[in-house]
């Protein structure tokens, strides 16, 4: 299993508000968080550095140099979904982590995580991709807290020796009368809820939702409805990397949420990604610091180090996913081919994807009228889609 | 003279025959430490925290008192279709590794060659020997749309199940067999053959020995094979996860809470210790537990 993500919550209320229109910041937007003090400046090396990372985000090829350069000894334990990773850091054992944006927002409003100190961060540049700059899932009022590693989309795969093209819409794994009713599969996992809400975005754009992670109680019995209907014409759901590729390879599935990783995994000519007209969710990936490391000096050394084109293209490269320093791509063929395909520089495509973000009760979308629902009631809300 | 002589070497006995409590306790020490100390106080911690809440806003767990979280088992509709659910799964599990323990048991410990019926033993216990994710994910491919079963039934123009409740009910037969087919099997071997003769003498034909001679003497193993079965059913969460489909059961409800909301997942793992005390409870008027 490389890892299960669940929500980015804040990402996407940042791309939400770019998407409509709107010219803001996620600034702009007020939420009660812990006041937790910033890094002015480095000292000496701790010698130790605890990380909780997604699988294939540290790995000796560029752990052993970062070592050799500082000193800090880096100590990693592989998470497997964003819910053990808040559980890990609230330990207080863990200095960094390596959090999906729905993990994110959840430790900052936690304060379980500090800002950062950005001058601290050298190579935190202009190369960083646009997209993932800025964004409500690890930018809150005006404070960055996280700094980002790398991102993918939830695409539509499908197998195209059934369907005989490129569908144009997820209509197919919604709507009751979908011809492939039985072969669906969805990713097993509340912030699912919100690839519902992005599909009724488009198409009953009556129920006023503008970013599908801030979703007040009528919002969100709307996507339940829809996820429920969904129930019905579902094959399997999956959490597990493994499950689904065989789902798809075995020809259980046809049609579903997937990765572009995955797809890659599966090996088959015949199964083919796309990014339907609806848009799509996706996972963005920031290193955050913990607001009681006692290692902060060797974890800013290990952010600045992992920011920089090389490392954070092998780590991209390792995880299977778009880096977010882009430099990195014109590297070489190798390179630029993994991009391509990721679509790392295609900001237009990325501007079609929701960033995963934790749904909270503040109306992340800048509603103050109303009270949004919070990623509590998205978990109880999820069992009762899947009865 | 021999028994003076006796005392200086073996003092550690000397000392704990007088002692009675002494001796109890030396007895008792290890075993009770692991019960009460491992067992019994992480159960207790389970049940007090299945009455904390956690924070909404931060998903941070609080200390306090709220039933809420049994409260939902039985209002929320998915809660309480989940337990009745995975309640069924498990009586399934346990009536098809009885019916075939049975017969299975009878063969090999009447009928079958010394060599069959070793090489039988030594194919029901062989999954045993496997990892359990393994023999989930042999149970997958075998079910898949392109797998085995589908391969074999196709001349016949028939399409297996795929995914779902009867994949996740032989699936859990499969991992729990060997629990129910062993104790069934020797408590059948001890059945002296001249029973059945007396009772073909009688008149009985097959069915009726086995109806009412051999299946209440084996009650016992049975009750002690179905111990298993239906407790490992009722917690597992990984053969749903695997080869359910969408079927959701009981563990799968803990592990998606266990994180996100333990209280919630401390209270429905209360549910399957509930099933099996009531299971032992009527097991217990049957009068089988005191013959076990």
């Amino acid at each position: 299993m490389r890892r299960s993500k669940l929500a980015l919550p804040a990402l996407l209320a940042a791309s939400a508000l770019v998407l409509s229109g709107c010219a803001t910041t996620s600034g702009e937007l007020t939420l009660t968080v812990p006041e937790v003090p910033m890094k002015a400046e480095l000292g000496a090396f701790e010698g130790e550095l605890n990380i909780v990372n997604w699988a294939g985000f540290v790995d000796p090829k560029w752990v052993d140099p970062f070592t050799a350069e500082t000193g800090c000894v880096v100590n990693n334990r592989d998470a497997g979904t964003s819910d053990e990773m808040v559980t890990l850091m609230r330990t207080g054992e863990y200095d960094i982590v390596s959090a999906s944006g729905d993990a994110a927002l959840r430790l900052i409003v936690g304060g379980d995580v500090a800002p950062l100190n950005m001058e601290l961060i050298p190579n935190f540049s202009d190369e960083i991709a646009e997209g993932m700059k800025g964004q409500i899932y690890d930018v809150v009022n005006g404070k960055p807290y996280g700094v980002p590693i790398g991102r993918g989309a939830n695409l539509l795969q499908y197998n195209e020796d059934v369907t005989g093209g490129e569908p144009e819409s997820w209509d197919i794994v919604w709507e009751a009368d979908s011809p492939y009713a039985g072969k669906i599969t969805a990713y097993d996992a509340p912030i699912y809820i919100a690839d519902a809400a992005v599909y009724l975005m488009y198409h009953k754009p009556e129920l006023g939702i503008t970013n599908p992670y801030a979703l007040d109680e009528t919002q969100l019995a709307a996507a339940v409805e829809l996820l429920q209907q969904q129930n019905g014409i579902i094959g399997e759901y999956w959490s597990d990397a493994v499950a689904q590729i065989t789902s798809f390879v075995g020809g259980n599935t046809v049609v579903g949420t997937s990765w572009e990783i995955l797809k890659k995994f599966a090996a088959q000519d015949n199964l083919k990604t796309t990014l339907p007209k609806e848009g799509s969710t996706g996972w963005y990936d920031t290193w955050l610091l913990s607001s009681t490391s006692p290692n902060s000096n060797c974890a800013y050394a290990w952010i600045d180090y992992t920011s920089q084109a090389s490392v954070n293209g092998a780590i991209a490269m390792n995880f299977g996913m778009a880096p977010s320093n882009i430099a990195f791509c014109a590297t070489d063929a190798d390179t630029q081919a993994h991009c391509d395909q990721f679509a790392a520089e295609d900001e237009a495509f990325w501007d079609q994807v929701w960033p995963w973000t934790t749904p909270i009760e503040e109306c992340v979308d800048g509603r103050t009228d109303v009270k949004c629902t919070s990623f509590q009631d998205w978990t109880n809300a999820w069992v009762t889609v899947k009865g | 003279m021999s028994a003076i002589q006796k005392v200086p070497n073996r003092p550690l006995s000397t000392y704990l025959h007088k002692r009675p409590t002494t001796r109890l306790i030396a007895l008792l020490a290890l075993p009770m430490t692991w019960l009460v100390g491992v067992y019994i106080i992480s159960l207790a911690l389970l049940l007090v925290t299945a009455f904390w809440f956690i924070d909404p806003f931060t998903s941070k767990v609080i200390v306090g008192f709220t039933i809420e979280n049994f409260v939902n088992i039985f209002t929320v509709p998915a809660y309480f279709a989940t337990s009745i659910r995975t309640l069924g799964i498990a009586v399934a599990v346990t009536v098809v590794c009885i019916a075939f323990a049975i017969p299975l048991g009878i063969f090999m410990a009447k009928l079958a060659r010394p060599w069959v019926r070793n090489l039988l033993a030594v194919a029901i216990t062989l999954p045993l020997w496997a990892g359990y994710l393994v023999k989930l994910l042999a149970m997958r491919l075998t079910f898949t749309e392109e797998g085995l079963v589908n391969w074999l039934m196709a001349p016949f123009g028939i399409n297996g199940p795929g995914f779902g409740i009867p994949v996740t009910i032989l699936t859990l037969v499969y991992l729990w067999f060997p629990y129910m087919a062993l104790p069934v099997f020797t408590a059948i071997r001890q059945l002296p053959l001249n029973l059945f003769d007396a009772s073909a003498d009688l008149g009985a034909k097959g069915w009726a020995t086995v109806s009412r001679m051999v299946l209440p003497l084996i009650t016992p193993a049975i009750i002690a094979g179905s111990v298993f079965t239906f407790s490992l059913s009722l917690g597992d969460y990984l053969a749903a996860r695997f080869v359910g489909g969408k079927t959701q059961m009981i563990g799968s409800i803990i592990a998606s809470n266990i994180n996100l909301n333990p209280p919630v997942a401390a209270a429905f793992s209360m549910v399957p210790i509930a099933f099996v005390v009531m299971y032992l409870m009527i097991a217990r008027r049957t009068g089988s537990l005191e013959r076990m």
